[in-house]
């Protein structure tokens, strides 16, 4: 018989985890179509989320995985990163207020690939565009990933 | 269900995302309901950290300054293991607190209590081949926070930990057995499950313990493990 033991409960990570959870990344090695990623977080209020940790995991452009990177967000609850298109992008958010880390997953708006995505078929449809980053009219190279906390427009959270 | 997927949590084994009493929940906690994510190589995957990455004295705390930090020593020792019982290797742990004072050496702590020169309160280490790791540091103090009226968070030292998968990801804090603050604190009361509560609580080791020098202290971490088969059973 094996034993199982109670997992350890999540803590909020508080609002001074900068000074040791510093951003690492390796994005800036993997192959493919190199992009900037821009994460921004809203509060229940639209109010920017100043002290946030983002890390994003994913695969290259030939869809393997070892992507990681972490950043913190700023006082405009932005940040960002240097990385290259794939499929989607695995989200993890920590911040003070969240008892527990939140999972959600970035999809690039318009591929071909998000039609037949079995995770996004699982979203309800008037959802769907919440997990959708979208590039800058501007400069294609970078797209931008709004994320709302609680609000109508709510995006779309995982239970994983 | 795939074979490979991660257990799930049980009811009551983790705090929810709204509780009312922590008023920071209120404006950032999801309102409707999360989308169930069956696990794919995205969740079972994760990043790996390798041995190169960690100082020599980055699992000393009061080895980091030139001279010794104030406050009571401490030694922070446990084993990390999933759910299932086995040793999690290879796990990068990083730890941060408060010095003996209650006081963050991060520029938006405005608690009146001194800074410690010789205290950044910052460490990482890896488990070892059994899942053991070990800390050096002070005891953190207790501080007040602006949740409610003459609100204390209880003294903690906050964890962060990389098991082996994206989904095993986990940031938690460690209280300190018999704190009298405990009770009173919104954060750690936010798990539902006694169990849960006093997974939380070190425990005071005298086998950890070093005479002359340092209170030994253990904080035995369980992240997710694998689903297993009946058959495995």
């Amino acid at each position: 018989m094996i034993m199982e033991l109670t997992p350890t409960p999540s803590q909020t990570i508080g609002p001074f985890f900068h000074l040791c959870l510093h951003s690492e990344t390796n994005l800036d090695s993997l192959e493919g179509e190199q992009i900037q990623l821009v994460c921004r977080i809203l509060d229940g209020d639209g109010t920017p989320v100043s002290d946030a940790l983002i890390e994003i995991w994913q695969a290259d452009g030939a869809g393997k995985y070892g992507g990681f990177g972490r950043q913190w967000t700023n006082e405009d609850g932005r940040c960002e990163f240097q990385t290259v298109k794939a499929g989607h992008v695995n989200v993890q958010i920590f911040a003070r207020g969240l008892l527990k880390q939140l999972f959600t997953r970035i999809y690039f708006d318009g591929e071909a690939s998000n039609r037949s995505d079995p995770v996004l078929a699982l979203v309800p449809d008037d959802r769907r565009e919440t997990l959708m980053a979208r590039p800058n009219p501007e400069d294609l190279n970078i797209w931008k990933f709004e994320i709302r906390l609680c609000a109508d427009s709510e995006t779309v959270f995982f239970d994983v | 269900m795939s074979q490979d997927s991660y257990r799930r949590h049980a009811p009551g084994d983790q705090p929810p995302y709204l509780y009312k009493e922590y008023g920071s929940t209120l404006r950032r906690a999801p309102s409707r309901p999360l989308v169930f994510l069956p696990h794919t190589l995205s969740e079972t995957s994760g990043p790996i950290f390798r041995p190169d990455a960690i100082g020599e004295t980055d699992h000393d705390l009061t080895r980091q300054h030139s001279g010794e930090p104030q406050g009571e020593r401490i030694i922070v020792t446990g084993q990390v293991l999933d759910d299932n019982g086995n040793a999690v290797r290879n796990a990068l742990i990083e730890i941060w607190q408060t010095n003996a004072a209650g006081r963050y050496r991060h520029a938006k702590d405005n608690h009146s209590a001194p800074l410690d020169p010789n205290f950044t309160g910052a460490g990482r280490t890896l488990t070892d081949e059994n899942g053991n790791y070990r800390f050096v540091s002070i005891k953190p103090g207790a501080y007040p926070w602006r949740n409610h009226h003459n609100a204390w968070r209880p003294a903690h030292i906050h964890f962060s930990l990389f098991g082996p998968a994206f989904c095993t990801r986990l940031i938690t804090q460690m209280y300190f057995p018999g704190d009298p603050l405990l009770p009173f604190d919104p954060v750690l009361q936010s798990i539902p499950d006694e169990k849960g509560r006093a997974r939380l609580v070190a425990k005071f080791d005298l086998q950890a313990t070093e005479p002359d020098w340092a209170l030994g202290y253990q904080f035995n971490i369980v992240l997710r493990g694998r689903e297993q088969t009946p058959f495995e059973k």
